[in-house]
């Protein structure tokens, strides 16, 4: 009877522990995947694109050969794009378009339509928007889009990204096609440079852009803080992504050297929703004003969890344009923050390729939309666009047979050379690192979650690089 | 004559190698988290005392009010870890399969909650009658997320009913993604807020003279704890409840006695999606914020709490799902934080993750594990 009993149990053990087994490797599995899928890693492969150039190479040799060239930029280096008569240019927005970032990305990529409507023809050929690509504001949203601009040769320029995130993917595929990508919403030091000569870790040539460098911004918030508000201790979040963690980092450096103190620089991860244990981490040392450069939804869960948290009840909270979105402002809890972010009061500045001021562009909008637009690059995303027909206009020149030569050297060219263009967000000038925008930061007081129009009007720091 | 060198024999060796490399992981784990606890009550007494000036030097220690808040939100958050967990739990106690798709009734529970209380709210009657609004949006949500587990059972696991485990393991997870994509369609891809709580409910409160909490976390532990009583008394003391413990005991021979077992497992769908949709409204009030993806990772952690709990144990999903909510809350700080980890918040889903496998390896069953029956569930 006893021995029985004893036989028995290894069998239930043996199963047991088999089914435990299985479970567990199931499980490692999942966790694995589950870790994995909120991390975004910046893996971005270069694409097999090397012997396409080769081949655009030699087309441009033939073409080189039998025309008469027109006065143009560009010496073929990167090869060229030929657009048949009637053919269009083609050109491409790639923005955060769907997702909780839209509200930031949608208006540039509205401002990139009217900017391409604005400007017009290129030595006669139309131009082509195509199909507004998304960058879904992650680097395999900016991959994958990137992909499918390079493995279409007719196209002479990109517009975006919308984050920098994606645009860290992005770029290494688009500078390696030979073409070149202007984005009105990326302000990673990353991207470009460390504004001290030193490229950054993810710049590429080909690279531009119209927004500010976010050691501007973190400069401005860092000095706004300490000399406005006269707060000595600050913390920083961030979310890991590039542009957040760049810029949390370009106000806790700047603010540590105009001589504040900073008590705590944590991360989340992506997706959370429970900021308690993150905001206590920050609490430990109850820091006087708390920077948190992220996005929405985990934006939202900071600044309602932030107050219930102890040793952050009276803590001042500060965000910056990435949060800087009608849809954030409009919760209650936001009120009393304060915003950094671009210049945005553009008044009567003209862009000089279209001639249109900052005005026609928002009753255009308006008309076309319904809404005036809910974030702050709409500015940056037109100048983006008209530098880039006039870059592609001034390396273009039309063949004996009719046709439009692009050439892509060209398109760079004058884009590394653009100095003292007048655009909706000011005078611009590009440094060597594709740093292009007026680099105007100002700092907003947001008081009223029902008028976004008028908080981001109230301006209460303003800066702008000596 | 040497001995034989067998098939038996190099399968013996392999698993001592197994058993092995399994102590040696929990004595490994063990000790981690042993010293980092030490660690961390050695900065309590002292943030400048000899080990955590050399391992962390930038250690402040928590206050207990803060040590408080993180216990709270751990608990809350654990609670509706167990509510879900319940869900996955019960299904497999019944039918030994995985229902993936369980975290997104949950999520389907929360938009439920969503455009119901933004309705509610734009006519006006949130404002004015609160309780009355927010009973109404319970109901609601709970008919709409049992009616998706109900129809998911009819559609996508009783036809293969029969089939190997593996089969409907991967039709939930096919479900998952169609519900998550219906989402979308519908309602689109962008994060939507549920709309404002009364003050009197999202105040601080001070309870018991010692704990301070929010009202709106209090409302989330309370409802789980009322909720679970329920659970409870159904399955133990009613005629339904019996019926499912027979069915999840043994099909056929309870079909044998005359329960209708089909309905048996419907109702098991039924009451699992219930409590997904209370769920699921509990995690729209704290959070205010809804997506068609934030079913998922509840949804993962709940089955991890599930089987931390033991899985097929009710009282141990609860279990299961409050440690998860809290060691997920509170081990970054107390545990990883004294070993001058950099991003330690960031590390919150790994150590939800870390827990489920370390109780796995000290406790295969789970923490409240029992044997079912000998029938293989895996």
């Amino acid at each position: 009877m006893f021995t029985c009993g004893i036989n028995n149990n290894p069998t239930l053990e043996g199963q047991t522990m088999e089914r435990t087994r299985k479970l567990l490797l199931l499980l490692a599995a999942l966790a694995l995947f589950a870790v994995a899928c909120g991390d975004d890693d910046e893996a971005a492969t270069t694409g097999d694109d090397g012997d396409d150039m080769a081949e655009t190479g030699n087309d441009m040799a033939e073409t080189g050969n039998d025309s008469e060239m027109m006065d143009h930029l560009g010496d073929g280096s990167l090869g060229t794009i030929t657009v048949e008569p009637g053919a269009e240019v083609q050109i491409r927005s790639l923005n955060a378009l769907t997702g909780d970032v839209a509200l930031f990305g949608l208006p540039i990529h509205r401002a990139i339509e009217i900017a391409v409507d604005d400007y017009g023809d290129i030595h006669g050929f139309s131009v082509s928007l195509g199909q507004g690509l998304d960058d879904l504001c992650s680097s395999d949203g900016g991959q994958a889009a990137a992909q499918t601009i390079v493995a279409d040769e007719q196209i002479a320029g990109v517009v975006g990204t919308s984050c920098s995130g994606a645009a860290v993917a992005a770029a290494p595929l688009i500078s390696e096609a030979g073409i070149v990508m202007i984005s009105g919403g990326n302000t990673s030091p990353a991207l470009t440079s460390d504004l001290a000569g030193t490229a950054g870790e993810n710049y590429n040539e080909g690279y531009y852009r119209t927004a500010h460098n976010d050691l501007y911004q973190g400069r401005a918030m860092a000095l706004f803080v300490f000399n406005d508000l006269g707060l000595t201790t600050a913390a920083a979040i961030h979310d890991g992504d590039p542009y957040t963690q760049g810029l949390a980092q370009a106000f806790v450096d700047a603010y540590e050297e105009i001589g504040g103190e900073i008590t705590g620089f944590a991360g989340i991860a992506k997706g959370d929703t429970d900021m308690v244990p993150v905001l206590t981490e920050i609490a430990a040392a109850s820091p006087q004003a708390l920077f948190f450069p992220i996005f929405q939804p985990e934006g939202n869960f900071i600044a309602a969890q932030a107050p219930g948290v102890a040793g952050l009840e009276d803590t001042q909270l500060l965000a910056a344009d990435g949060l800087l979105v009608a849809g954030y402002l409009a919760l209650e809890e936001t009120e009393g923050m304060y915003f950094s972010g671009p210049d945005s009061r553009f008044g009567e500045n003209v862009n000089q390729s279209t001639g249109k001021s900052a005005v026609d562009f928002t009753s255009a909008y308006e008309s076309l939309h319904g809404e005036a637009p809910t974030s702050p690059f709409w500015g940056h995303g037109y100048d983006a666009t008209a530098m880039l027909l006039d870059a592609i206009e001034s390396a273009s020149y039309v063949d004996g047979d009719g046709n439009l030569v692009i050439d892509k050297a060209g398109v760079r060219e004058h884009l590394d050379g653009l100095t003292g263009y007048n655009g909706l967000i000011g005078l611009i000038n590009c440094d060597a690192f594709g740093d292009c925008g007026s680099q105007k930061v100002t700092v907003i007081h947001h008081l009223d979650s029902n008028d976004f129009e008028g908080s981001t009007d109230n301006v209460v720091f303003e800066y702008a690089p000596s | 004559m040497p001995p034989p060198v067998t098939a038996e024999n190099n399968k013996l060796n392999r698993r001592l190698g197994v058993d092995a490399f399994l102590t040696f992981m929990r004595v490994v784990m063990s000790t981690f988290v042993i010293l980092g606890l030490l660690m961390f009550i050695g900065q309590q007494i002292d943030p400048d005392n000899f080990v955590a000036s050399r391992i962390n030097p930038d250690a402040t220690g928590l206050t207990a009010a803060q040590f408080e808040g993180l216990v709270i939100s751990g608990l809350s958050q654990g609670a509706m870890y167990g509510l879900i967990a319940l869900g996955y739990s019960m299904v497999y106690g019944v039918l030994g399969f995985i229902n993936f798709a369980h975290g997104e009734v949950f999520m389907v529970g929360a938009m439920t909650g969503m455009i119901t209380s933004n309705k509610l709210d734009e006519s006006g009657a949130w404002e004015s009658n609160f309780l009355l609004s927010l009973l109404f949006v319970l109901v609601i949500a709970i008919i709409c997320s049992t009616l998706t587990a109900i129809i998911m059972e009819r559609v996508a696991y009783r036809p293969l009913r029969g089939s190997p485990r593996l089969i409907p393991l991967i039709t939930s997870i096919g479900v998952s993604f169609f519900i998550q994509n219906v989402s979308v369609v519908l309602l689109g891809p962008g994060a939507k807020s549920y709309p404002t709580l009364p003050e009197w409910l999202s105040k601080k409160r001070e309870l018991l003279g010692f704990v301070t909490i929010e009202g709106t976390r209090l409302m989330v532990l309370v409802v789980a704890a009322i909720s679970m009583v329920a659970l409870w008394y159904l399955v133990e003391r009613t005629k339904i409840g019996k019926a499912m413990r027979a069915v999840a005991e043994d099909k056929e021979i309870a079909s044998l006695m005359g329960i209708n077992v089909n309905r048996t497992i419907v109702t098991t769908f039924a009451v699992g999606g219930a409590m997904a949709g209370v769920a699921g409204i509990l995690w729209g009030l704290l959070f205010r914020s809804v997506v068609h993806t934030t079913g998922f990772l509840p949804g993962i952690k709940a089955f991890s709490a599930a089987v931390v709990g033991g899985i097929g144990n009710m009282g141990g999903a609860m279990a299961g799902g409050i440690t998860l909510g809290s060691a997920e809350s509170v081990a970054p700080l107390i545990l990883l934080e004294p070993w001058g980890i950099d991003g330690v918040s960031q590390l919150k889903d790994a150590v939800a993750f870390l827990v489920l496998i370390f109780v796995l390896l000290v406790k295969p069953t789970g923490l409240f594990g029992e044997r079912l029956s000998t029938e293989d569930r895996a």
